[in-house]
Parts: C-alpha cells; sequence; structure tokens
C-alpha cells in the first residue's frame, strides 16, 4: 500500500510484528474497508454480483499463490480440488443437512486431504512433471465424481443445495450474499497474509528457492511439501462450497480444466508469492473481458451491424484479453502486484526521482 | 523507467474505468440471450443465435409484438459457468423480462436466480431434465425434446425401421462420457425391458476424439440392428467416419439432437459419405418454411445476400424456432394484460399458454403447461439423402409415460 515510512519508530515487539506497520498503510486499509463495506450502498446488484464473484475467485487465487508461489510446487488440479469441495458440501447439506457453516470447513477439510494426496508426488518429482501429475489428478477427480453416483447424486452429477443460513437468516440476493462471501475473502486474506510470515511460509519459500538447501537447514521438507498443498487445496476446496452455495447447484462442469488454467492465469498475472497480486489478478481476470464487451459494444456500433458485432464482439473479446495479457506481462513479467509497487515508488519520491 | 511507469499508470487507470449499460426504454422489451461463439460448441451458437437475431430483426421490421420493440441483448459465455452469470446478472440489470440461455452447466448455474428474479430462462434440447417439470422449476423452460425424450424418439423410430418388434434385437448405444451423455440411459434401460431388445453401452471418453475402438466394436464384433449416437462437437462425425469405415451401414445409425446438423455432416466426409445417416430433430430443417423467406427478403429488401448462417440449417432453424416461442410467450403476456407491459410472471403465464403454434412448421407442435415446460417431447426425423437431409417422420412422441416417469422421480429427488 501507500507507504510513508520516514519517523515511523517501533517501540513494541507488537507494533513490530504488526500486519501494516506503518501509519499510512493502516489509514488506507481502512478505508479500503470502509469502502467494501459501503459497497452495497454503493452499488447496484449488477455490481454486487461481481464483487461475489471476485471474492471467490480472491479465494481459490490466494490459495494456489501458496502452492505455487510461495511453495514453488505448480498445480493444475486446482480446478478438481474445488469440485471436491463442492461435492462433499452438497453431499453433507443434502443428505444429513448440516448447515453451510458446518459444510464450508467439511468441504476444505476433504480437499486438503484429498490435495495432500496428489501432493506425495511432489516430494520426488518437480516442474513439469509434478504439472503432469497434478493434471492426472484433475482428470481421476473428475472421472470419478462422474462416474460414482454416491457422490455426484445421479447421472445429471450435479445436486441442488439449500440456500445458506445463518440464525435462521437467509442469504438469498446477491446483496445478502455479498457479506458472507466479502467475510470468507476477507478470512482468506488475513490469514495468507499471517501464514507467509509464519513458520510455515518461511519454510515454503526457502522449499521454492532451493528446496535441498532447505532441507539441509532442516526443513522438514516431506511435511512442509504436503502441508502447502494440503492449505492451498483447502481454500480450493472452500472456494468449490462458496460457489456451490452462489450458484445454488454443485455440478462438476462447473469445475473444469479451464477452471484451473483460469486460476494460473490469475496468480500470473496478480503475480507470483504475493497476496495482494492474487487479489488484483482475480478481479483483473473476472472485469477485463467485461470492460473489453461494454467498452466494444459502445464503440463498435458506429462501424457495424448489430448483428455482426454480435458475432464479432466474443471472438474479438477473447483475441483483446489474449494480447492484454501479453501486454502487461511484457510490461512487468512479475505481474500486477510489481506493476502497483513500481507506480508507489515512483511516487514516494516524486517530484524528486533523482 | 519514468516514461515507463508513467504509462503503466494510464494502463493501470484505463482498467479502472466502466461504462454505464444503457436503460429500457417505454414501449421495448428486453430479451437477453446467452451464446457460446467461442468455447467448445461454437458451431451451435456461431449458427444458431443469428437464427435469433434475424428473427427478433424480422418481428422488428414488422412493427414490434403488439407495437413493442423487441431489444435482443446477446452476451457470450464461451461455455464457461462465471461469464454466464455475469451476462445474468448484466441482462437482467438492463431489464430483460425473458433470457434465452445457451449451456447445460450455465443453465443450471443460473436456474435458481431466474426463479429468484422472476425471469423466464429458456433451454431448449438440453439443460435440466428435471426442469420439464414446471412446478419445480416455475421460471425454466427446456421449451423441446429433452435427452429422455429423444431417446424415446429413437427407440420409436428404430422399432419402425425393423420390422414393428425390437423383441431379440440388439441396439447400440454410443455416447459422450458425461452427464449428459449419460442422461439417456435410465430411460433406455427401461425401454430394453419395456421392448425386449438387448443394450449395449459404448462409453466415447471426452474430449470425444477417439471414437475408432468404439465403431470397431460396433461394427465387426457387437453387429447391432441398430446404432443410437448421442454426441457433441467434433465427436459425432468421427463416429460416423469410423463407423462408414468399419463396414456399418450409416442407414442404420441414428444420431441425437447434437449429432445432427449440417456442419456434422460436411465434417464426416459430406452428404455423399454418410448417405442414409438419421437424424433426430426438435426444429425444422432446410429454409423452405415461410419464415425463413422471409428473413431472406428482408435482407433483399436492404441488397444483402441471405445471411450465410442459413447453410447450417439445422442450427440456424433452431435459433429462429427458440426466439419464435420467446416473442410468442411475450405476444400471450401482452394480450393477457390487455396492451400493458409484462413483466417476468406474465412471461411464464404466455409460455404456459403456447399450444398449436408452429410457425408454419418449424417450431414443434409443442403443448407447454404449468406442469409440462417441455411441452410433450416432439421430435422429428430427417435423412440424409441424395444430397440432403429429407424429412422421414411427421413430428412425434414415443412412449411419453415413460419419460413421464423418470421426471417425476427427478422431481421426487430434488
Amino acid at each position: 500500500m501507500i507507504h510513508r515510512e520516514a519517523g515511523v519508530f517501533k517501540t513494541t515487539y507488537a507494533a513490530d510484528m504488526a500486519l501494516f506497520p506503518l501509519p499510512i498503510a493502516r489509514k488506507a486499509i481502512g478505508g479500503i474497508i470502509v469502502l467494501l463495506l459501503a459497497a452495497p450502498l454503493l452499488l447496484g446488484e449488477y455490481g454486487l454480483s461481481q464483487l461475489n464473484l471476485i471474492c471467490i475467485a480472491v479465494v481459490g487465487a490466494l490459495g494456489l499463490n501458496i502452492l505455487v508461489g510461495y511453495t514453488g510446487q505448480i498445480s493444475i488440479g486446482h480446478g478438481a480440488f474445488m469440485s471436491v469441495g463442492a461435492y462433499t458440501a452438497a453431499n453433507l447439506a443434502v443428505r444429513l443437512g448440516l448447515p453451510f457453516w458446518i459444510t464450508l470447513p467439511a468441504g476444505g477439510l476433504m480437499a486438503a486431504l484429498i490435495g495432500a494426496a496428489v501432493g506425495i508426488p511432489s516430494l520426488r518429482i518437480k516442474g513439469l512433471y509434478l504439472a503432469i501429475t497434478t493434471l492426472a489428478a484433475q482428470l481421476i477427480i473428475e472421472w470419478t465424481i462422474n462416474h460414482v453416483p454416491f457422490v455426484s447424486g445421479g447421472a445429471q452429477a450435479s445436486i441442488p443445495v439449500p440456500k445458506p443460513s445463518l440464525f435462521g437468516f437467509r442469504f438469498e440476493t446477491q446483496r445478502e450474499l455479498y457479506f458472507p462471501l466479502l467475510a470468507a475473502a476477507a478470512v482468506a486474506t488475513v490469514a495468507t497474509l499471517n501464514l507467509v510470515r509464519s513458520r510455515f511460509g518461511r519454510a515454503f519459500v526457502a522449499i521454492r528457492d532451493q528446496d535441498i538447501a532447505a532441507e539441509i537447514t532442516g526443513i522438514d521438507i516431506f511435511r512442509y511439501k504436503l502441508l502447502a498443498f494440503a492449505i492451498s487445496s483447502f481454500y480450493a476446496g472452500v472456494t468449490g462450497v462458496l460457489y456451490t452455495y452462489y450458484l445454488g447447484i454443485a455440478n462438476y462442469e462447473q469445475f473444469q480444466i479451464d477452471v484451473s488454467i483460469d486460476y494460473l492465469a490469475m496468480i500470473i498475472i496478480g503475480g507470483l508469492g504475493s497476496v495482494l497480486g492474487s487479489i488484483l489478478g482475480a478481479a483483473f481476470v473476472t472485469l477485463l473481458p467485461i470492460l473489453i464487451r461494454v467498452v466494444m459494444q459502445d464503440v463498435g456500433g458506429f462501424l457495424m451491424s448489430e448483428n455482426t458485432l454480435a458475432s464479432t464482439i466474443p471472438n474479438l473479446r477473447l483475441t483483446v484479453f489474449g494480447l492484454a495479457i501479453i501486454l502487461f506481462l511484457i510490461v512487468e513479467p512479475e505481474g500486477l502486484n510489481r506493476l502497483w509497487r513500481n507506480f508507489r515508488n515512483y511516487f514516494r519520491f516524486w517530484p524528486f526521482s533523482y | 523507467m519514468n516514461k515507463n511507469i508513467l504509462w503503466q499508470s494510464v494502463v493501470l487507470a484505463a482498467g479502472l474505468f466502466a461504462a454505464a449499460p444503457a436503460q429500457a426504454q417505454t414501449k421495448e422489451i428486453v430479451f437477453g440471450m446467452q451464446c457460446d461463439r467461442t468455447g467448445p460448441t461454437e458451431i451451435v451458437g456461431s449458427n444458431a443465435c443469428p437464427g435469433v437475431h434475424d428473427y427478433i430483426d424480422l418481428i422488428n421490421s414488422k412493427g414490434g409484438v403488439d407495437g413493442y420493440h423487441i431489444k435482443l441483448i446477446d452476451i457470450d459465455n464461451q461455455y464457461k459457468v462465471p461469464p454466464a452469470v455475469e451476462a445474468f446478472q448484466s441482462e437482467k440489470q438492463a431489464g430483460a423480462i425473458t433470457m434465452a440461455v445457451y449451456g447445460t452447466p450455465m443453465i443450471m448455474a443460473v436456474a435458481q436466480q431466474c426463479q429468484d428474479s422472476k425471469i423466464t430462462c429458456t433451454s431448449p434440447g438440453f439443460g435440466i431434465a428435471a426442469s420439464a417439470d414446471g412446478k419445480l422449476y416455475p421460471y425454466v423452460f427446456p421449451l423441446a425434446a429433452g435427452y429422455w425424450s429423444q431417446a424415446a424418439g429413437a427407440i420409436d423410430y428404430a422399432k419402425k425401421q425393423l420390422g414393428g418388434s425390437l423383441k431379440g434385437k440388439k441396439i447400440a448405444y454410443m455416447f459422450y462420457d458425461n452427464p449428459a451423455g449419460r442422461e439417456p440411459l435410465p430411460v433406455l434401460h427401461d425401454l430394453q425391458t419395456i421392448e425386449g431388445f438387448e443394450l449395449t453401452e459404448f462409453a466415447v471418453p471426452p474430449p470425444g476424439l477417439d471414437v475408432n475402438s468404439q465403431a470397431l466394436d460396433i461394427a465387426q464384433r457387437n453387429r447391432p440392428d441398430f446404432v443410437l449416437i448421442h454426441l457433441f462437437g467434433r465427436s459425432p462425425s468421427l463416429a460416423l467416419k469410423a463407423l462408414k469405415g468399419n463396414g456399418y451401414p450409416l442407414r442404420k445409425v441414428i444420431g441425437f439432437v447434437w449429432a445432427s446438423a449440417e456442419p456434422d455432416i460436411e465434417a464426416a466426409g459430406g452428404y455423399a459419405a454418410v448417405n442414409g445417416y438419421n437424424t433426430i430433430q426438435f426444429a425444422g430443417v432446410g429454409n423452405d418454411y415461410p419464415v425463413s423467406k422471409e428473413i431472406i427478403a428482408m435482407y433483399a429488401k436492404e441488397g444483402k445476400p441471405p445471411p450465410k448462417e442459413m447453410q447450417a440449417s439445422v442450427y440456424y432453424n433452431r435459433g429462429i424456432a427458440w426466439a419464435a416461442l420467446h416473442v410468442q410467450a411475450i405476444h400471450n403476456a401482452i394480450v393477457a394484460k390487455g396492451g400493458a407491459a409484462p413483466t417476468g410472471e406474465d412471461v411464464k403465464h404466455g409460455f404456459e399458454q403456447i399450444h398449436d403454434f408452429t410457425l408454419g412448421g418449424i417450431v414443434a407442435p409443442v403443448k407447454l403447461t404449468a406442469a409440462d415446460h417441455e411441452g410433450g417431447g416432439f421430435v422429428q426425423v430427417w435423412q440424409v439423402e441424395g444430397g440432403k437431409l429429407v424429412r422421414k417422420t411427421d413430428w412425434f412422441r414415443a412412449y411419453p409415460e415413460v419419460v413421464q416417469k423418470h421426471v417425476a422421480a427427478a422431481a421426487a429427488n430434488k
């Protein structure tokens, strides 16, 4: 965030360990929190539905970033871990009638369990080879959900779930769903911020940078690699559960391989190994296609007939989206997070840059 | 570095800007549509959606529906769920009271919101099987024969082709191994008991490009009396090629609705190569219908040739039928309100009054009621014959009691 670090002295350990040690950062975060809390007053239902989708994506992107960005273990199986969470929650909610505050962590835990199992090959292999094993996991999990009626709930492999409720209050509209989803995204963000500066987070980074060196310094590779997979999959599972309740249905086609790729795109565009990057990436990937469509609809109307426009926009949108990603990554390969840091650092000394 | 940073901030600022969507005017009805022109089933979307556009243009050029101009909003969902949710919200914000939603996972994702927002959402030929039950899904309308009705229709056709009885006959079912592909299985199993045929299942794993071993198995070892193929995308054409290549007569093959369009036939090697192949249709085929001629005339008046999408008349006509049913529902709603602007709830009742609306034969003679949102499950069989698709049967429905049994079972399960 916007830092003015001169003249800030820390006199207690608590102050030194604060999440945001600088007053200006605290004020900026406070302002953002106020804005987010006031969003239902400022935005219509459409705007809120976009924020809701972003909140869900933020949880998943953070989880994937813990694994890929911080621990350096690639996963193309996160879509499948989401479906594990989704189907666990849907089955618990429908068969046992459990409320969402039980099914939410339960879905996460089940995904963590499966994720840790999928992480076992990471103890022996790295990089592209690991990517292939997680890809295999994606396909195995998809196949299993597809073919085991006990999990999928029948030939259609989709389970409708009741709307979530808490203390007798049912979350139904976009407006009502906003706060639970925002809370989930906020908890995920704070948890990740704290995780990455804890013993675990440092161990993850050590493994990412040089796993043999990490092992020599006494980090239990076996434990921490599996833990990274488990924590990351827990986030993915929670994302799946949130999706299920948001849409009112668990369906495995919502969590296919392109979802895994989309989330990888989010963290690569946002910035690997960065919490803010995960959030920016999630928002970027969700909003950019919409922005492109809106702009093209407004501009394109002057250039061609409505019918041609309708068939041109979707294809142009994909092209522009791809070009925008290439452009961003050429300008700043380290993602939006780095872009923001450069921007901030520039204005830190402005107008006395040199 | 300096300049770099400055223009980086310009890019960042551009990302923060968003345009406000236009508001609906009076005497205008907003009709939202979701298409897939860029996803895995783009062959359907890029041909069916222009059909919707052209039909709505035609209606508007004739003064709209009872004086109301129809504004069509078309958003591409790429066959992905988050864009579909976004599209739904965006169209809802623009004031849409009725929506055509393309894609099974997409209609599943928005079905609950359709009901909560009282917006009628339609999903012809795909979607939630149980949504044929209007009491269960009051705002979702499958409108056309679902996979269960298609399976029943295919078996009925096979029975007629094989001399009126299936006792002791062998039927092979070659399907895409996903929920949509497996959906007809329970109905086929029931029909197997009723008709006494032997059913063999041949699953084609996604993405459906590896069909050779199944085709070889069917043509050389199993040698069934009839083959049902229920495949999507590139898969149907490959299956046809493989079956023919292994020496199985395509006269004894019938394709479900997403394996039955001109692009599939062309991809399989052209009309001559797949001569005899039977297809199930839920909308008319070809460009000889009065409405098709009106659209061609509309284009001619502007000095343009007919739209190229008309070449794929199977999909294009489904688009026309899809749009026409929406327009008819809107018309019913306006009439019921005595000319006042209808709401989503009125359009729902409008849909439920649709019967004997065939638009010169391009639309199936559906009869929608508050309880039946599928409209009877009517299909036609068209056969590839002499370089074109030829109609073999009139609209018919088969084994409605079996289909109904499964709709009821799905309803009880919800």
